[in-house]
């Protein structure tokens, strides 16, 4: 077994600048009750204008005025992790938050599926790097010694126990997951890397520290297992992003909405699944929820094809109040069944299979604006077709080849009767009884028509098709 | 003596001899020095489309340059009036596309297209798609259609269309390597346009107003005798 640790040192600010569109101005963010507030965590550009985490709010103004702040929200930084632990479970089967803001996986079984490590490591750091998260990978033979090691290493690679052991030996103590007061007392007893702790009898380190500081040297040689609970991914995909703002136009929220359909494919891609149908939900002030509702015709989980058609569905929303909340809630997943290529496609320009194009239009032009064309089984012209797909009927009788929504009232004087009268009569069963005498028609001008007259009126012809 | 033929040009400009005034009228020019000189601007040979596919009719198909419609191009077929035979003209190359797998869409058609009619000639209904569309919202998905090259045939009805648009089709159905067809007004035969093909129809006579590839015929095509074929 070989386990990757992936460490997030910055977590909770990578998780607000994702949603920020200006990752690069001062930011800070706070923590602690009203009274006292404090800098939780600060991103370089307000480390360099002097702020520095801990710092009191209060000093942190005295020192500048132009940074920009936001809440440290615990609550966030469980929705992130969860979001890693799911991105992260596209990769291995084994994954876990057994550390806070730090993902353990087992990476040795997927190595015959991903190539070698450096191909792996260098996949999995762009796919955190396009989320948006700074991270430090190292890998080890068990995951306590990979954690430890993410402490001070970057891109560290250990497989065998003895350059484990070599890794080890020379880490400080601070570093090596003891508890505080277990660290101090091992660097006052001049014990200061773990070479000298493991130089020490283990009964006199049991009598004088208590039992997690076995278990954990037990656990970072890989003598004692660690229990791991894994993580197992969600049935519903629901996240919300809450804006700084009250936004009043579509174009600020397409920000937050690429962050929400981005997150949704790599959910979508870490379950091996796809999306059906899916809403919008746009908060407002005292009013309730505007809803985008989005169908797709068949499972898809592609991340710019999903922002596109969400787009052109906002688009076509009035906002009814300002949005101060964008939240994205899809609970029908639906297996996804990649579309089958041809290997030597004849189109090699094809830049946009059908069913994107379809979803694209449907997106813009309404859900029923792309249909097909059918037979159907009834003598009555009006209820001859259907927009559904269904076997092809036999050929019947001479019809025109367009077909008037309504019947029109022919008054030309010079009509030419070239066929007919055909009697179409049915419908008595249900209620819409047609009985007519159709004939095929032609103008002066030389158009033909396909013209009827009821069954005992005397009215003018009615126009009802064209020849086309 | 200079015989050059007088061969004509797609824009239709005929070749010219402009000698230079140095020379006295009566020198004998050598026609490869006159040729490097570049004095005299020498009409092309046809240069056929590069594709072109049959339009069904073989009276149209030997009318036109290329032996059919312009392959990856804009065709407009300029009607007077409905039902003087102006889908009987596409049906057999839409027939061909759809039987042949090809998915042909319709957009913003001003008629319900009957089924029986288009199954009668040859057309299969499966690969046949309908977007109701109307205005500027036409223009877009033909647009969207012609440029995803996913389709075989687009054909379009635009009610009003600039020449701003039609260009825009024109170069979606270049990008696509699709076969677009828009139907307009026979009133438009007056406007300019980019479309490769342009056609005018009505009751007696199909006339080639534009054709890229070589000159317009002038005679024009008897349209009872072209679209007998569709038997109605």
């Amino acid at each position: 077994m070989l386990w990757a640790c992936i460490l997030f040192p910055q977590l909770a600010m990578d998780g607000v600048l994702r949603h920020r569109a200006d990752a690069d101005s001062p930011l800070a963010l706070l923590a602690g009750p009203a009274q006292r507030r404090v800098l939780q965590a600060v991103n370089p550009a307000a480390r360099a204008i002097g702020l520095r985490p801990g710092q009191s709010l209060i000093a942190a103004q005295a020192l500048s005025q132009d940074f920009a702040t936001a809440d440290y929200n615990p609550v966030e930084i469980e929705h992130w992790q969860q979001l890693l632990a799911a991105c992260a479970y596209g990769f291995s089967s084994q994954v876990s938050l057994h550390y806070p803001r730090c993902l353990l996986m087992e990476v040795h079984s997927c190595l015959s599926l991903f190539g070698p490590w450096p191909r792996f490591e260098a996949r999995l750091r762009e796919e955190l790097s396009a989320l948006g998260f700074r991270h430090r990978i190292t890998v080890a033979p068990n995951p306590a010694a990979a954690r430890i090691l993410a402490n001070v290493h970057n891109g560290l690679v250990i497989t065998d126990a003895d350059a484990l052991r070599q890794a080890l030996d020379r880490l400080p103590v601070q570093h090596l997951g003891f508890s505080r007061e277990a660290a101090t007392a091992f660097s006052r007893m001049g014990l200061r890397n773990l070479a000298r702790i493991l130089a020490q009898p283990r009964d006199s380190l049991s009598r004088r520290f208590p039992a997690e500081v076995l278990v954990q040297l037990d656990r970072l040689l890989g003598i004692r297992p660690l229990a791991l609970d894994f993580h197992r991914p969600p049935d519903v995909f629901e996240q919300r992003i809450e804006l700084n703002f009250d936004v009043k136009s579509h174009q600020a929220l397409l920000f937050p909405l690429r962050r929400l359909t981005a997150d949704l494919a790599a959910y979508l891609a870490g379950r091996d699944s796809g999306v059906q149908r899916f809403v919008l939900h746009l908060e407002h002030r005292a009013m309730a929820d505007s809803q985008v509702q989005v169908g797709l015709l068949r499972a898809e989980r592609d991340a710019s094809m999903l922002f596109e058609l969400t787009r052109d569905r906002l688009e076509q929303l009035q906002l009814p109040a300002p949005v101060l909340a964008v939240r994205l809630a899809a609970r029908d997943l639906p297996r996804f069944a990649p579309e089958r290529r041809q290997l030597f496609d004849e189109r090699p320009q094809q830049s946009l299979p059908w069913e994107q194009l379809r979803e694209r239009l449907r997106a813009r032009l309404g859900d029923e604006a792309v249909h097909g064309l059918s037979a159907c089984a009834d003598h009555r012209p009006e209820r001859a077709w259907s927009t559904q797909s269904s076997i092809p009927q036999p050929i019947s009788p001479l019809r025109p080849g367009w077909l008037l929504a309504q019947p029109q009232p022919l008054r030309e004087a010079s009509l030419h009767i070239l066929a007919g009268p055909e009697r179409i009569e049915s419908g008595w069963w249900d209620g819409d009884d047609v009985r007519r005498d159709y004939y095929v028609i032609q103008t002066r001008s030389g158009q033909r028509g396909w013209a009827f007259r009821e069954l005992g009126s005397q009215g003018p012809l009615m126009l009802h098709g064209w020849f086309a | 003596m200079i015989r050059l033929d007088r061969t004509q040009s797609r824009t239709g400009y005929c070749s010219s001899i402009q000698l230079n005034k140095n020379l006295p009228m009566s020198a004998v020019v050598a026609l490869d020095r006159l040729l490097d000189s570049r004095h005299v601007w020498r009409g092309q040979a046809i240069s056929s489309p590069s594709s072109t596919q049959s339009t069904g009719h073989t009276e149209l198909d030997s009318a036109l340059p290329g032996g059919g419609w312009p392959g990856s191009a804009l065709s407009e077929i300029l009607v007077a009036t409905s039902g003087i035979g102006e889908l009987r003209l596409l049906w057999p190359t839409l027939a061909r596309l759809t039987s042949a797998g090809e998915r042909v869409v319709l957009v913003g058609t001003p008629h319900i297209p009957c089924p029986q009619a288009w199954l009668a000639a040859g057309v299969d209904l499966r690969q046949l798609m309908i977007v109701r569309a109307t205005g500027r919202d036409a223009l877009w998905a033909t647009e969207q259609c012609l440029r995803s090259g996913s389709c075989g045939a687009v054909v379009c009805w635009p009610m009003q269309a600039d020449d701003r648009a039609l260009r825009r089709l024109q170069v979606a159905a270049e990008t696509g390597k699709t076969l677009a067809f828009a139907y307009r007004p026979l009133d438009e035969a007056v406007n300019a346009s980019p479309a490769a093909l342009r056609l005018t129809l009505d009751a007696r006579e199909l006339r080639i107003l534009k054709c890229r590839g070589g000159l317009a015929p002038a005679r024009p095509i008897a349209t009872p005798a072209l679209v007998a074929g569709g038997g109605h």
